[in-house]
């Protein structure tokens, strides 16, 4: 079964460019990893070599964070989207600290 | 280059003043290719702080989705820097998620905003003229 599969603008490269993916899978991790498998080098960037979700990544089924559903085990059908986000933070913390030293 | 239209840049860093006393955060969407800002996403900062920013990745879902249905794409962040200079901290730098976006800090430190942009690839930081187009 296909699902499509949004990608952010610093994975596309990965894929040819392509804004969206049709990748075969029923769960959300097995269509990461046939991600994986069509675009090397692609899910490298989204899970870790332990299997687990980058912390600083971000995946929706449609409009739900998978890690609030079943993460990678979440069911997927073929009218689903899958969206890979990164998770945009940072902040001037540090610079105090850089300040003081 | 990145080429921010007057509205974009009013609405950003209006929304860094409101965001006060607190970090602001939001989004730009436009062309990757020429750096032309098309739309500033302003959104809610998950971490609530002065030091520390977190765009909601649920707002950064939607304005991701708007974006592309209106042909662009997510060309950058921007976010204040209450009392500090408008240069990427230590954490801005580890936590840049894309080499080809634009980095936007408005520093609220002085009574006047100011508005510089950087590219940020591999760790290393490099400043771009920001260009406020007039409509």
């Amino acid at each position: 079964m296909s699902v499509n599969v949004n990608l952010p603008t610093v994975l596309r490269s990965h894929a040819g460019g392509a804004k969206t993916v049709a990748t075969e899978g029923t769960t959300v991790g097995e269509v990461l990893r046939s991600l994986e498998q069509e675009h090397p080098g692609l899910a490298g960037q989204v899970i870790n070599g332990d299997g687990t979700l980058h912390k600083f990544v971000n995946v929706y089924l449609n409009d739900d964070d998978v890690r609030y559903l079943s993460g990678q085990d979440t069911p997927v059908a073929a009218t689903d989207e899958l969206s890979i986000l990164p998770a945009v933070a940072g902040g001037a913390f540090a610079d105090r600290a850089h300040q003081l030293r | 280059m990145l080429t921010l239209p007057k509205p974009v840049h009013d609405r950003m860093v209006a929304h860094c003043l409101t965001g006060l006393p607190d970090e602001a955060c939001g989004l730009l969407a436009g062309d990757l290719e020429t750096g032309e800002a098309a739309t500033c996403y302003p959104t809610r900062n998950l971490a609530a702080s002065a030091k520390l920013y977190t765009v909601d990745p649920k707002e950064h879902l939607r304005a991701d989705r708007d974006a592309e249905a209106n042909g662009h794409s997510m060309i950058g962040v921007f976010h204040s820097h209450t009392h500090t200079e408008a240069y990427p901290s230590p954490a801005d730098v580890a936590q840049a998620p894309d080499p080809g976006w634009h980095y936007v800090l408005v520093s609220l430190r002085d009574i006047e905003p100011v508005v510089r942009s950087y590219r940020i690839v591999d760790g290393s930081i490099t400043e771009e003229p920001v260009r406020v187009q007039p409509r």
